[in-house]
């Protein structure tokens, strides 16, 4: 875990029934944007973001960006309606289908199943990221040329999951392939196309 | 008189190569926009209170907390108190704030209170000596029967043997034609006589009048193999990976803007016109890219006059709301589901001669969808008849192929069971019973061998239950469907020009099926240029219309339009380039992005110079399907498929792998092999999926879906899907009979061959998918039961 401030977790467990009310009394008299506040909480100093909106500075393909959000704004969301990255896409909205994939300090996360808040001080990178200006990356041409895709509306997701686990396995074996693609769903039937990419990357294919 | 006809294999720079999807880059970059990527400034977002309650009548609403929140900008009442409700999750109030979590906030300060009312959620096997139902064709039962494709003929004939207990207005049936009805219907519901629907209609069964075809009962007593099961497929829900739904943007009163995820750009307008007032022609509707449709997205739904009742109440500000997941499971449609108790027999030669079976399912509250049985083989001696279940959940919509993915379960099945008690080679037995098999018998001929050497079927096949020592036993079953798949009434224009650029406007869409491909490789090939030359512009209503997509009918629709426009285009082309040529216009061709004179190749223009003849004003034609006076017809209905799934199961977990499917298809010209064996490849693995691991399960004590989430409501991932191989039908035979639409066939036969290889590994039917480790390790232990 890296050494920031913002993304330390909060000692929240301590906070009481009685604590909670007191800071629920606290906020709802405050301003609609406002910093996280420090309260006594079970006799420690606990902080306490939100109901209300708060300052959230995200790191995102390079870029600083920041918006009032509210704490229980997911990654995913502030991404696709704060800053127009409407690549990554909410299908389940809990962690099972993977379409809304982004990478956390290089790992793929789920963004629906991750704060904005808690995404402040990593580096994020989205679908938009991967291409290379206006030219496909070659997991993109892939996807492209073995027909990854139908609909379209996964294949952000499945890009995003690709280009990681292609990164860690070069030469993939078909256990691997299995394994390491599973996370993210697709309804129109575009695994074989997938599994295709990965096998010529393993071959050594470009695509 | 111009040459419309598909030209011969030999003159095909483009058609039936393969060729990557145009849509590709954008998709996989993520750049591609779709209806919920809609995100203007000021958007506002919409969400929908739902009745928790699978059955109930509302007695109040208020809405006065919610309505003074800060953030909320409108509050719509969608259903008054004294509405009844047929299913949980229905709609009762839409919300519109500055964002989600507002309102949710405001849904949860609104005060809906219910009288609870007792609801039916069950589709267990109906009790016996239920009255057959004679009665009217109700409202709910002509949508059901529609949205269920029962075929035109079929519903022609109920509505004039038992007439109608609804008064269809002029509005309606402008609706209905929006939708889809065939004009034959609509005539037959103006000649309809009125019936007043029975007063003691309460029970949720309606059973149909018992049909009977030859002598079944002789031909069951003489026959030398009888045998008897049963076997089902429960409901299933399409999963759009992009929910349902539609943002909405008035500009003054009477001009509406709509962006919609649908399957029926052309539509949709015609149905939002009436609930919300407005004309028709004041409405656009725009889409670029849909995130998954497979037969659930025709309508403009209530959320989405919601949505733009909203936005009238928010002054005309855009709102938008796309359906959480549990509405999309509660609400958005769902697969019908179908059983049945079969009884079916053979002469000594493995002939079939004998059907009888006894069926019934639920599409919710409109009942169900009656499968087509038996399915394919026009058994000589046939009784059967169905019950429709009316069960408290939102209704049946479309999916893929509606009621063939059942039929071919039930009928496959008992089939296999037959040919099992008899000690022969289903193939073989198939093949015996082609005769039989309607007008695609051939090509089911030609597929079973291709299939049986891709699968090494005759190979590896063996006698019923695999007799290897140890857990795993392996299997092969097969199966076969037919669809019609005749292509849509389509109108396109395609204007060429002065700079050489081509364009396309045609009010259609693509699902991922590759529609904008290969109308891109159409217009490319017919005028001899690269695709790039190509723009092809769609998802707009004001651009000539096009049929919705469904029923695949759209690669026939969409390439006959824009075949003729193509071939008009070109030789209005050639009228004008043809003095510079010193030629006839006859004598032309457009080939490699040149206009020549055939066999001279000398005396020839690129194609830029070409369309500088053509003067200041572009040249636009309108090309249209299907059209009488430039023949021939340039789509066709009708073709086959031929399936085997070969598959392993461990007798101690009950768990099943599909080690191997290999699909055959017909679709007739092949446009893009590539896109369209993507359909297929995509079939097999939506086919897994549903027989494996698919089940929409409703609790029957709070009438709720138990799993509207894609946690709990299984779908096959990349690990689930074994080796798949496909094949195209393609060349003689098939070509000639023109572009035939292939998004349905090959959905239908995964679950009955994957149902069959299980059989044939086990040594017992699983006579329910999906097929569960719960349900093998039962149908295993009541085998063991019956012979211990």
């Amino acid at each position: 875990m890296k050494d920031d401030d913002a993304r330390k977790p909060e000692a929240a467990s301590g906070v009481s029934r009685r604590d909670f009310m007191k800071i629920s009394a606290v906020t709802a008299a405050v301003p609609l944007v406002l910093g996280s506040k420090v309260v006594e909480a079970a006799g420690e100093d606990v902080t306490v973001h939100g109901p209300g909106k708060v300052p959230v500075a995200l790191n995102v393909n390079g870029k600083k960006l920041s918006a009032d959000l509210e704490p229980r704004v997911t990654l995913l969301d502030a991404l696709r309606e704060q800053f127009d990255l409407t690549g990554a896409k909410r299908v389940c909205d809990r962690g099972a289908c993977g379409a809304c994939t982004v990478l956390l300090d290089g790992k793929p996360v789920y963004a629906c199943s991750v704060l904005a808040i808690d995404a402040q001080g990593a580096k994020i990178t989205t679908i938009e990221a991967l291409a290379e200006g206006d030219a496909l990356s070659p997991v993109m041409q892939a996807f492209v040329a073995h027909d990854a895709q139908q609909c379209g509306f996964c294949t952000p997701g499945f890009v995003v999951a690709a280009t990681h686990f292609l990164q860690q396995h070069p030469k993939p074996s078909a256990e691997e392939i299995r394994h390491g693609l599973s996370g993210n769903y697709c309804r129109c039937g575009t695994y074989d196309g997938i599994r295709a990419v990965a096998m010529a990357h393993a071959g050594g294919k470009q695509p | 008189m111009s040459q419309y006809s598909w030209p011969d294999p030999a003159t095909r720079p483009l058609l039936g190569k393969s060729i990557s999807r145009v849509d590709g880059p954008s998709k996989s970059s993520g750049r591609a926009k779709y209806t919920y990527d809609y995100n203007p400034q000021g958007l506002l977002a919409g969400k929908i209170l739902r009745c928790p309650y699978a059955h109930a009548r509302i007695t109040s609403i208020d809405t006065g907390a919610a309505e003074k929140m800060p953030g909320v900008k409108a509050v719509v009442i969608i259903q008054k108190p004294g509405t009844e409700i047929f299913w949980a999750g229905d709609e009762i109030v839409g919300v519109a704030a500055v964002d989600e979590g507002t309102a949710e906030d405001a849904l949860r300060a609104i005060k809906v209170e219910y009288e609870v009312l007792p609801h039916f959620v069950s589709d267990a096997e109906p009790p016996k000596n239920i009255a057959a139902d004679t009665g009217p064709v109700s409202s709910e039962g002509f949508q059901d029967m529609e949205e269920n494709q029962v075929p035109d003929e079929e519903v022609i004939a109920r509505i004039e043997k038992t007439g109608i207990s609804f008064k269809p207005e002029e509005k309606d049936y402008e609706s209905m034609k929006g939708m889809g009805v065939d004009p034959s219907v609509i005539a037959a519901l103006r000649k309809a006589k009125f019936v007043p629907a029975p007063a003691t209609e309460k029970s949720p069964y309606k059973k149909t009048g018992l049909q009977t075809t030859g002598t079944p009962d002789k031909a069951f007593s003489s026959a030398a193999a009888v045998v008897e099961g049963v076997y089902g497929v429960p409901c299933i829900v399409h999963c759009c990976l992009e929910s349902h739904g539609s943002a909405s943007e008035w500009n003054g009163d009477k001009e509406l803007v709509v962006h919609i995820s649908t399957q029926n750009v052309s539509g949709i307008a015609a149905q939002m016109a009436e609930p919300l007032n407005v004309p028709a022609g004041n409405i656009n509707v725009l889409q670029q890219n849909v995130g998954g449709g497979f037969g659930s997205k025709f309508s403009a739904d209530r959320w989405d006059i919601n949505t733009a009742n909203l936005s009238k109440a928010a002054g005309g500000k855009p709102v938008k709301n796309l359906l959480d997941r549990r509405a999309e499971f509660e609400v958005a449609g769902m697969r019908p589901s179908a059983y049945a108790r079969v009884k079916i027999a053979a002469d000594k030669d493995g002939k079939l001669v004998a059907w009888d079976s006894r069926s019934w399912g639920t599409g919710g509250v409109g009942g169900g969808g009656t499968p087509p049985l038996p399915y394919i083989f026009e058994v000589p001696n046939q009784r059967k008849q169905n019950t429709a279940i009316s069960t408290n959940q939102g209704s049946a919509r479309a999916w893929r192929a509606p009621n063939h993915p059942q039929a071919a379960v039930i009928t496959m099945g008992a089939i296999e069971d037959l040919a099992a008690k008899m000690n022969m080679d289903p193939l073989e037995f198939i093949s015996r019973n082609l005769d039989i098999a309607g007008p695609r018998a051939q090509t089911y001929r030609e597929e079973l061998a291709i299939a049986d050497e891709m699968m090494g079927w005759k190979k590896n096949w063996h006698q019923r239950g695999d007799k290897t020592p140890g857990n795993i036993k392996r299997g092969l079953g097969l199966s076969m469907h037919a669809w019609g798949g005749r292509g849509h009434n389509s109108d396109c224009d395609l204007t060429i020009h002065p700079d050489g650029s081509v364009e396309i406007k045609m009010g259609t869409q693509d699902l991922g099926t590759g529609a904008r491909t290969i109308i891109t490789i159409v217009a490319a090939d017919t005028l001899g240029i690269p695709m790039s030359n190509v723009t092809l512009l769609y998802g707009n209503n004001r651009y000539p219309q096009s049929g919705g997509s469904g029923g695949s009918t759209t690669s026939g629709g969409v390439t006959s339009s824009t075949r003729r426009a193509a071939v008009d285009a070109r030789d209005q082309l050639f009228a004008k380039v043809a003095p510079a040529l010193k030629a006839k216009p006859e004598e032309l061709e457009a080939v490699d992005a040149t206009v020549r004179v055939k066999g001279d190749p000398n005396r020839s223009l690129a194609w830029k110079e070409a369309c500088a003849k053509i003067g200041a004003m572009p040249l636009t034609v309108r090309g249209k399907n299907p059209d009488k006076e430039k023949p021939p017809d340039l789509t066709n209905s009708g073709v086959g498929g031929v399936q085997m799934a070969d598959v392993s199961v461990d007798i101690e977990t009950g768990i099943v792998r599909v080690n191997k499917m290999v699909a055959v298809q017909d679709c007739g010209l092949v446009v893009d092999v590539k896109t369209a064996s993507s359909q297929v490849y995509g079939a097999l693995i939506m086919g897994i999926s549903y027989a494996l691991y698919e089940e929409k399960i409703l609790d029957p004590v709070s009438g709720r879906v138990l799993n509207p989430n894609l946690e709990f409501y299984r779908l096959a991932g990349l690990s689930d899907i074994g080796e798949l191989q496909v094949h195209m039908m393609t060349g003689k035979g098939y070509d000639e009979r023109g572009v035939i639409g292939l998004a349905e066939p090959p959905v239908v036969s995964p679950g009955a061959s994957i149902s069959n290889a299980v059989a044939n590994a086990i040594g017992v039917r699983v006579p329910f998918l999906p097929l569960t480790p719960d349900r093998v390790l039962m149908a295993l232990e009541d085998a063991d039961g019956a012979h211990g």
